[in-house]
């Protein structure tokens, strides 16, 4: 069940197409992440699923509704460029935002509270924002963003401006959101994040979707069927008792402990390498080398600039 | 729609709740009733009495100085050098020297004093002397006093409105032309001072970067509407509040001063005031007619219509805010900072100015072909309609004014809409005129 879907969106602005026929389904309980290089239309697109700019062509369903006003309380959202009122107070200034999203006074008072104990900031409830640090601001915005508890919370670039100890309170509260059953969308540069929260992603490159899917189709899709052997000193190279069609990428010497990477040839079971291998050496170690995100990201973006601009190779 | 009341209760809430607008609030009517209790407790406190030294030598004066409220008049009969001498020893504040003369009325005075000689010394002396001596030569001519009086003639031009069913109502141009300058300059500040509140407003939440998160939860126009009704409240609670103020104090002090001011100088004084605004034979009865004085002036106070009045100042005020605050908002989201916004103010402040301008013009020529023009273009006529009103005007005329305003702030609000919709989330680009047509039509 898709919690949201988007069917050719796009989206043009005076000069430039910021969005071209993008086609993209978010799964209900995944963590998505949005990738793409500066500038290749994420953050228009984000804008237009939170409804702050309408498509020029195309449709987007949420929980199977066409998306309308009356939507805005189930989608919860955090720009990349956020600020709060500086001469206005946290308390306040949360409950104020907690309303315009739908809530009632009071429920949205509760909420808060709750909240303010959570992240340990009650003594900020009368304090003006000016007064708090950045790290605290975004610690309110975050809580502002989740407060009416949205079905699907939108991420732009959530890790920006956080510190490491900031970061990781983030990613806690982004997987404890995602066990409380919201769907998470977030765009980000960081791949290591990519890495580790998301269970699907979606490529974009100057303004149109190159690459979706889950991370681990993806993965096996991008695979290169290189392997990485560990083993003990042996007497032989291991070059030399390599079957034909298996390739030696690397070799790599510790002491005593030898790390390899070998390619073994298209529908070849591993268990031919290791039966080709065991005569000789002792294995310590065997598993599959699967392409990391930042690489599918790097050579599918570079691919595709080649595809569009052949002549900037 | 139910966002929308949240929106406006914080706009108005953040505002009225700021130290400076309770300042202003309560500097603004202070300020106010000084400027009318001021002159009136001045006349009241003119100062020491003051006693001055007559050497009349001509024997023309003797007991022409009558004694005033702080002027005493004590003849001396010394010489010159002696009487001086009685300036510096016992606290003359001016000695008055009228030398003789041969054969002609005295026309020359010398005042000698330690200071420099305040000019109701110089003008009471001035204007007794004066009378004397035409006095003197009307009666060397051989005219009569009894003619004399007779001859002194005022001109009484009292004037009346008579509207088509006949009916006459005595009518008062100094006060109409008092009324509309007020109402006109009035509209014209609360145009300017909350117009800009808009623009700030709009320009803090872009430069923050807040808009973004409210914009996911609200229509752009919505924020915008919101933001603009807030500001209309906060002026008009201000206004209310001006003038509950101003009223309290002027009447605190009437209460407290009333009965000093009665029968002394701050009366007569008021009472000047207003005769010089009252047809001339009211105002020549002098003392005496106090009272009735005091009736044509309630009467002049009264002649305009109030409720009118302030009716279509409430909306003239509203109208034209709401006209104008939406340019405002629009050009504050055009912009990045406050000091980009000076290229686009320019054409939102000339017709303010203009107006600002025309108001003395049309009270005036309140009837001329060129007032009516601008009292029925919207971006002029919240002020010159206002400055217009107290003297009277064509029904037709006012609902013309009145749908044009509202069709006016209507097609505002609606480009504003469009331009503000693009504007607030456009970082880091100068924007010109071009730019701002071209988001005038995007499709929503």
């Amino acid at each position: 069940m898709e919690i949201l879907s988007a069917t050719s969106i796009t989206k043009r602005f005076a000069n430039h197409t910021a969005l071209r026929k993008v086609d993209i389904g978010v799964p209900e309980g995944s963590i998505y992440g949005l990738l793409g290089p500066n500038g290749a239309g994420k953050t228009t697109f984000i804008r237009i699923i939170t409804q702050i700019i309408a498509p020029d062509e195309g449709e987007i369903f949420i929980e199977g509704h066409r998306l309308a006003p009356e939507h805005t309380h189930l989608i919860g959202y955090l720009p990349e460029e956020r600020g709060l009122y500086k001469k206005m107070k946290v308390g306040e200034q949360a409950l104020y935002l907690a309303r315009l999203k739908g809530l009632e006074k009071y429920d949205a008072l509760t909420r808060l509270r709750k909240w303010f104990e959570r992240f340990d900031i009650q003594m900020w409830w009368n304090r003006k924002v000016e007064e708090l640090s950045k790290g605290m601001q975004q610690k309110v915005q975050f809580m502002i963003t989740v407060v009416h508890e949205p079905r699907l919370v939108i991420f732009d670039e959530p890790f920006s401006g956080f510190d490491p100890i900031n970061i990781n309170i983030i990613k806690e509260e982004i997987l404890r959101l995602r066990d409380n059953g919201s769907t998470i969308i977030f765009s980000t540069h960081n791949m290591a994040s990519v890495e580790e929260l998301c269970t699907h992603i979606a490529l974009i490159n100057k303004a149109e979707k190159i690459l979706e899917g889950s991370v681990k189709e993806i993965k096996n899709q991008y695979k290169s069927n290189a392997w990485e052997i560990i083993y003990d000193d042996a007497k032989d190279q291991i070059s030399t008792i390599l079957k034909e069609g298996f390739e030696l990428l690397s070799h790599t010497r510790d002491d005593n402990m030898h790390t390899a990477t070998i390619r073994i040839p298209a529908k070849t079971s591993p268990n031919e390498l290791l039966e080709g291998l065991l005569p000789y050496i002792r294995i310590l170690g065997f598993n599959e080398i699967l392409p990391s995100i930042n690489d599918i990201f790097i050579s599918k973006v570079s691919e595709d600039t080649q595809r569009i601009n052949p002549q900037t190779a | 729609m139910k966002k929308i009341p949240i929106i406006i209760a914080r706009e108005y809430l953040t505002r009225v709740r700021k130290r400076s607008f309770l300042v202003m609030t309560f500097l603004g009517p202070i300020l106010m009733a000084a400027m009318i209790i001021i002159p009136v407790l001045i006349a009241t406190m003119e100062g020491q009495p003051k006693k001055i030294g007559v050497l009349d030598e001509t024997g023309l004066f003797a007991g022409k100085f009558t004694n005033e409220q702080n002027l005493t008049f004590v003849d001396i009969t010394t010489d010159l050098a002696a009487a001086k001498k009685l300036l510096t020893d016992s606290g003359y504040y001016a000695l008055l020297y009228i030398p003789r003369t041969s054969g002609t009325v005295p026309t020359n005075g010398y005042i000698y004093s330690m200071k420099q000689p305040s000019l109701i010394v110089t003008g009471t002396i001035r204007n007794v002397m004066k009378k004397e001596d035409e006095q003197l030569k009307l009666a060397a001519s051989g005219v009569n006093e009894d003619i004399l009086k007779s001859i002194k003639t005022t001109i009484n031009l009292t004037s009346f409105k008579i509207d088509k069913s006949g009916k006459e109502t005595k009518s008062f141009t100094e006060v109409s032309m008092i009324v509309g300058w007020a109402g006109g300059f009035l509209i014209y500040m609360f145009i300017f001072l909350y117009g800009t509140q808009v623009l700030r407003g709009v320009i803090e939440e872009k430069s923050n970067r807040i808009v973004e998160v409210i914009v996911s939860s609200v229509k752009p126009f919505q924020l915008m509407l919101g933001k603009i009704v807030g500001i209309a409240l906060v002026g008009l609670t201000q206004f209310l509040l001006w003038v509950m103020l101003t009223a309290g104090i002027v009447f605190a002090f009437s209460a407290v001063y009333g009965g000093q001011m009665t029968g002394s100088g701050g009366r007569e004084m008021l009472i000047t005031e207003q005769n010089r605004l009252l047809p001339p034979n009211e105002a020549e009865q002098g003392g005496e007619s106090a009272m009735a004085s005091l009736n044509v002036a309630w009467e002049a106070v009264n002649s305009v219509n109030y409720p009118l009045v302030l009716g279509f100042f409430l909306f003239f005020f509203l109208g034209g805010y709401l006209l104008y605050a939406a340019l405002f908002a629009s050009v504050g989201a055009a912009v990045d900072n406050e000091s980009d916004t000076q290229q686009f103010m320019l054409p939102i402040t000339i017709p303010l100015i203009l107006g600002l301008i025309m108001i003395s013009y049309v009270i005036n020529n309140p009837d001329s072909p060129a007032v009516f023009w601008l009292s029925i273009i919207p971006f002029t006529s919240p002020i010159i309609m206002m400055a217009r009103i107290p003297f009277g005007v064509p029904y037709a005329d006012m609902i013309l004014s009145v749908i044009l305003l509202i069709a006016g702030f209507l097609a505002t609000t609606w480009m504003a809409g469009k331009i503000y919709r693009t504007g607030i989330l456009m970082y880091g680009k100068k924007v010109n005129y071009k730019e701002l047509w071209k988001w005038l039509r995007y499709k929503t």
